[in-house]
C-alpha cells in the first residue's frame, strides 16, 4: 500500500541548507512532484488491465474458431481507451512539469530540493529513502522525458492503429516512462538504479512485443544479457561508494566526495570507471553497443522513445549527475571521453554501408551517444545534457519519420502482398513525392544531426566539439588533441551518411515498384503533427544554449536572441563543484595561470582562432559534405535489395557486416561460454554428478531386490528363518 | 522338583517349535503355537515358586491373550478355508516380491 503522502503534501520537503542562502530569491516550492511520477503508473494499470481483458477476449476468439477483427462493428473499448489513457498521462505529467519548471526557475535554487516519502530500506548502517530530487538537471530530463514522450505516444495511436496488442503496447510505454522519470528524479543511488532496471526491462518487453518472430525476441534477450554486464558495473560502484560514504544519497555523496576522496586516487578511479561500465551498457557504448542495432527489432515509436530519446541517455545523466566524482579522477574523465569518441566514430562508419533506415539511426544514435560521452568526459557537463536534449529532439523525429514511411511502405507492399523489406532503403526512392510533410521534417532533423548552423544539433555539437579541443591543455594533452580530431571527422562522417540515408529514401526515382507505389500515402494527423512539432524543436531548440561569444556575432543573428547559455547557467547549481575541482587540478598542475573564474578554462581557445572561427568552419565543412553526399547519393544507381542482394566485396562489405563485432564477440565470448556450458552440462553434470547420484541409486536398488527375495510368501521359510534368527541372537547374547 | 518340570516346560516347547516348523496344516500349526505358549506358562508358574507371585499373574494374562488370539487366529483361518477349501499354508503364497 501506498502512502497517502504522495497525493498530498510530502511528509517532509527540505533544501538542503537553504537556510544558508540568504540571499536566494525566494523559495522553490514543488507542486505535486510524487504525481509526475504516478501518473504514468496509473496509465500502466489502466492500459495493463485493458490489455488483460482484451487477451481474454481474444484468446476466445481463438478457442471459437474467429478472428478478432478490429474494425467490424466498431473498435472495442480495449482499442479506444489507451488512446486516450496512453498519451493523457503523459500530458497531465507534462504539464505538471511544466508548472515546477516555471516555479523552479522563478528562485534562485543553490541546493537540490529533495523530497522525501518513506523509507524504503533500512538494514544496519545502510538505508534508503524514497525519495525524488529536483533540482535544475532533472527537470531538464523530465521535460524531455515527458514532452518526447508525450509527443512520441501521441504518435503511437496512428501508428500501432492496427495492432492486435495496442493496449499491452501503451501498457509498457506508460510503465517505461514511470521508471525513466524514476531514473531521472530518484534522490539517491539505490532510488535511480530502480529506475535504472525498470527501463531495462521494458526495454526488453517492447524491443521483444512482437514476440511471435524468433528473432524479435532474441533482440530483446540480447539488450537484456548486454545490460546486465553494465549493470554489474554499477552495482559494484555502488558498493565502493557506500563503504566509502556509509550512504548512497545524492546530496550525501556527492557533497562530501570533494572533501573526502583523494583527487585522482584509486578509489575515484576505480568508481568513476565501474560508473562508466554500467552507463556503456545502457548507453550502448564500445564495447556494449551491440545491443541497440538489434533494438531495433521493436516497434519504430518504441525505438524513437527508448532506444534514441531517453532511455539511452541515462548513462549521460548518471555521469553527469555523478560529475564530481568523475572531476576526481582524471582517468576516468578521459576514459569517458576516449569511449565517447570512439563510439562516435565506430558507430558512424558503420551508418555508411547500412541499408535498413532504422539499422542507420540505430548506429547513428550510438555515434551521437558517443559525443555526449564525450562532451561529459571533457568536463563539458553541460554540453553533454544540451546534446542529449537536442538529440532527443532530432533523433526522435527522425525515428518517428522513419516510422512513417515504414508505415506507408508496409502498407503498400501489404495490398500487392509483396514480401520485399518495407525497411529497406534499396526498395524506396522518391518518397518526398507520396510523404512531403514527412521529408520536410524529416530534411529539418538531418540538417540538425549534421550540423549545419542554425539547427539545434549544430549547437550542441559544436559546443563538445569546442570543449574536446579546450580540455587539450590540461592532463592528458595529446589524447585530448586526438579525440578532438576524430570528433571533427565523425561530425562529418555524420553529416555523409544522414544525407545518403535521406537521399536514398525521399529522391531519385521510386523502387517500390509501379503497383506498390499506388498505395504509398502520407502519414494521419496523429503522425505528422507530432512530426511538425519536434521538427519545430529540432530547428530551434539549440537557441537555449548559444555561446556568448557567438551570440552577438552573424551566427547569432546579431545579439538578436534574447539569452545566451541558458542551460549553461541553469545547470550551474549542478556543474559548479565538478568544474571547481578540474579547474583547482589544472592549476595546481600548473595548466592553468592568473586570475580565472568558474569555467573559465574552458574558454581557451583550442587551437587558435576563436569560437566564432571554429563554429563558422564546422558549419561549413557540414554543409560541404551534405552537398556532396546530395551529388554523389544523387548519381547512384540503386539496384532494389531483392536484386542488390548483400555487398560481396571489400570495405562495404566489411561496414555492412557491423566491421564483424557481432561475429567477433560470438567467437571470443558467446562460442567459448556456450562451449564451457555445454561440457559442464554433457560432461560434468551429465556424466559426473548424474552418475554419482544414479551409483547410489542403483546400490540402494539392488540391496532392495537382494532382500527383497527372502520375501517368499511361504510361511514356513518365514518360521524357519524366525526360528534360526531366536536361536541365533540366544547364542550371541547368552553365550 | 523344579528342574525336572522345567525340563517338561523345555521338552514341550521343543515339540511345539518342531510342530510348527515341518507341519502344513494351518490348524495343526496353531495348535503348536498353543502349546508354546503352555510350556511358557508352565515354566513362569515354575519361577512363581521361587520368585513370587508374579509368575502366576503373568500366566492369567498370557491364557486371556491366548484365548483371544485364538479366536481371531481360527477365525482367520475359518476364513482362508472358504476362499481356498483347503488349510495347507503352502497353498497360501500370494503375498511375495
Amino acid at each position: 500500500m501506498l502512502p497517502l503522502g504522495i497525493f498530498s503534501l510530502p511528509v517532509v520537503q527540505e533544501a538542503a541548507e537553504a537556510a544558508s542562502h540568504a540571499e536566494a530569491a525566494g523559495h522553490f516550492e514543488p507542486f505535486l512532484p510524487g504525481l509526475i511520477v504516478l501518473l504514468p503508473l496509473l496509465g500502466f494499470v489502466v492500459n495493463g488491465a485493458l490489455a488483460l481483458v482484451h487477451g481474454r477476449r481474444s484468446a476466445e476468439a481463438v478457442r471459437a474458431g474467429q478472428e478478432l477483427d478490429l474494425d467490424a462493428g466498431g473498435r472495442p473499448a480495449t482499442h479506444t481507451l489507451p488512446s486516450w489513457v496512453g498519451p493523457g498521462v503523459l500530458l497531465a505529467s507534462f504539464i505538471l512539469v511544466v508548472v515546477n519548471f516555471l516555479r523552479m526557475s522563478g528562485v534562485e535554487l543553490h541546493d537540490p530540493m529533495v523530497v522525501r516519502y518513506w523509507t524504503w530500506l533500512s538494514t544496519g548502517a545502510f538505508r534508503v529513502e524514497a525519495a525524488l530530487q529536483l533540482d535544475q538537471l532533472s527537470m531538464i530530463m523530465m521535460l524531455v522525458v515527458t514532452g518526447v514522450g508525450f509527443l512520441i505516444h501521441v504518435f503511437s495511436v496512428g501508428y500501432m492503429k492496427d495492432d492486435p496488442g495496442y493496449p499491452r503496447y501503451f501498457a509498457y510505454l506508460n510503465l517505461f516512462v514511470f521508471f525513466m522519470l524514476v531514473l531521472v528524479t530518484g534522490a539517491s543511488f539505490p532510488v535511480m538504479f530502480v529506475g535504472w532496471e525498470g527501463v531495462g526491462l521494458c526495454s526488453y518487453l517492447l524491443i521483444g512485443f512482437w514476440f511471435g518472430d524468433r528473432e524479435k525476441s532474441d533482440a530483446g534477450k540480447k539488450a537484456f544479457i548486454v545490460n546486465r554486464i553494465g549493470d554489474f558495473g554499477f552495482l559494484v560502484a555502488l558498493f565502493f561508494l557506500f563503504v566509502q560514504f556509509g550512504s548512497l544519497d545524492f546530496v550525501e555523496v556527492l557533497g562530501r566526495a570533494p572533501d573526502e576522496m583523494v583527487y585522482g586516487g584509486a578509489l575515484a578511479t576505480a568508481v568513476t570507471l565501474f560508473l562508466l561500465l554500467g552507463a556503456a551498457g545502457k548507453s550502448a557504448q564500445i564495447p556494449l553497443y551491440v545491443w541497440l542495432p538489434d533494438a531495433m527489432a521493436g516497434p519504430t515509436p518504441v525505438s524513437a522513445l527508448i532506444h534514441a530519446a531517453t532511455m539511452v541517455t541515462a548513462g549521460v545523466y548518471m555521469v553527469a549527475r555523478s560529475s564530481v566524482l568523475f572531476a576526481l579522477s582524471p582517468v576516468g574523465s578521459v576514459t569517458v571521453a576516449g569511449i565517447g569518441v570512439l563510439t562516435a566514430l565506430f558507430a558512424a562508419t558503420i551508418a555508411l554501408a547500412q541499408y535498413d533506415i532504422k539499422k542507420v539511426l540505430a548506429y547513428s544514435t550510438v555515434s551521437q551517444l558517443g559525443y555526449m560521452f564525450l562532451g561529459v568526459g571533457v568536463g563539458a557537463y553541460a554540453a553533454g545534457v544540451f546534446h542529449l536534449m537536442t538529440h532527443a529532439f532530432f533523433k526522435a523525429l527522425l525515428f518517428l519519420g522513419s516510422g512513417a514511411v515504414i508505415h506507408s511502405m508496409h502498407h503498400a507492399l501489404h495490398h500487392t502482398h509483396s514480401h520485399e523489406d518495407p525497411q529497406d532503403m534499396r526498395n524506396m526512392g522518391g518518397m518526398r513525392k507520396f510523404m512531403p510533410v514527412t521529408a520536410l521534417t524529416m530534411w529539418l532533423a538531418t540538417l540538425a544531426i549534421a550540423g549545419i548552423w542554425p539547427f539545434a544539433g549544430f549547437f550542441s555539437k559544436d559546443e563538445i566539439i569546442w570543449y574536446a579541443g579546450a580540455a587539450a591543455t590540461g592532463p592528458y594533452a595529446s589524447l585530448y588533441t586526438v579525440f578532438w580530431v576524430l570528433a571533427l571527422a565523425a561530425a562529418m562522417l555524420t553529416a555523409f551518411y544522414m544525407t545518403r540515408m535521406m537521399v536514398m529514401t525521399f529522391h531519385g526515382s521510386n523502387r517500390t515498384g509501379a503497383e506498390e507505389a499506388k498505395h504509398l500515402h502520407e502519414a494521419p494527423l496523429t503522425m505528422t503533427v507530432p512530426l511538425s512539432i519536434l521538427a519545430f524543436l529540432s530547428v530551434f531548440g539549440g537557441w537555449i544554449n548559444v555561446p556568448e561569444a557567438i551570440r552577438n556575432s552573424v551566427l547569432g543573428f546579431g545579439g538578436a536572441l534574447p539569452m545566451s547559455e541558458w542551460l549553461h547557467h541553469w545547470l550551474e547549481p549542478i556543474t559548479y563543484s565538478a568544474t571547481a575541482i578540474r579547474e583547482e587540478a589544472l592549476v595546481a598542475g600548473g595548466f592553468l595561470e592568473g586570475e580565472h573564474h568558474y569555467h573559465g578554462y574552458l574558454e581557451h581557445a583550442p587551437f587558435g582562432g576563436g569560437e566564432l572561427a571554429w563554429a563558422l568552419a564546422s558549419t561549413l565543412a557540414a554543409l560541404a559534405v551534405v552537398l556532396i553526399a546530395v551529388r554523389v547519393v544523387g548519381r547512384w544507381q540503386i539496384k532494389t535489395a531483392a536484386e542488390a542482394g548483400e555487398p560481396q566485396a571489400g570495405l562495404k562489405k566489411v561496414l555492412y557486416n557491423k566491421w564483424y563485432v557481432d561475429e567477433l564477440y560470438d567467437a571470443v565470448i558467446v562460442q567459448p561460454v556456450l562451449r564451457t556450458s555445454r561440457f559442464l552440462w554433457r560432461i560434468v553434470d551429465s556424466v559426473i554428478i548424474d552418475g554419482l547420484v544414479n551409483l547410489a541409486g542403483g546400490v540402494v536398488k539392488f540391496a532392495g531386490f537382494a532382500v527383497s527375495l527372502f520375501q517368499n510368501g511361504s510361511l514356513n521359510t518365514y518360521a524357519f528363518i524366525l526360528t534360526v534368527g531366536v536361536l541365533v541372537i540366544l547364542w550371541t547374547v547368552g553365550f | 522338583m523344579l528342574t525336572h518340570a522345567l525340563v517338561l516346560s523345555a521338552l514341550l516347547f521343543a515339540v511345539g517349535t518342531f510342530g510348527f516348523l515341518v507341519r502344513r496344516n494351518a490348524i495343526i500349526m496353531f495348535l503348536c503355537i498353543e502349546l508354546q505358549l503352555n510350556a511358557v506358562n508352565l515354566a513362569l508358574v515354575v519361577f512363581s515358586r521361587v520368585a513370587g507371585i508374579d509368575g502366576q499373574v503373568f500366566v492369567f494374562f498370557v491364557m486371556t491373550v491366548a484365548a483371544a488370539e485364538a479366536a481371531v487366529g481360527l477365525a482367520i483361518i475359518i476364513s482362508i478355508f472358504r476362499h481356498y477349501e483347503t488349510v495347507n499354508v503352502n497353498s497360501f503364497n500370494l503375498l511375495k516380491w
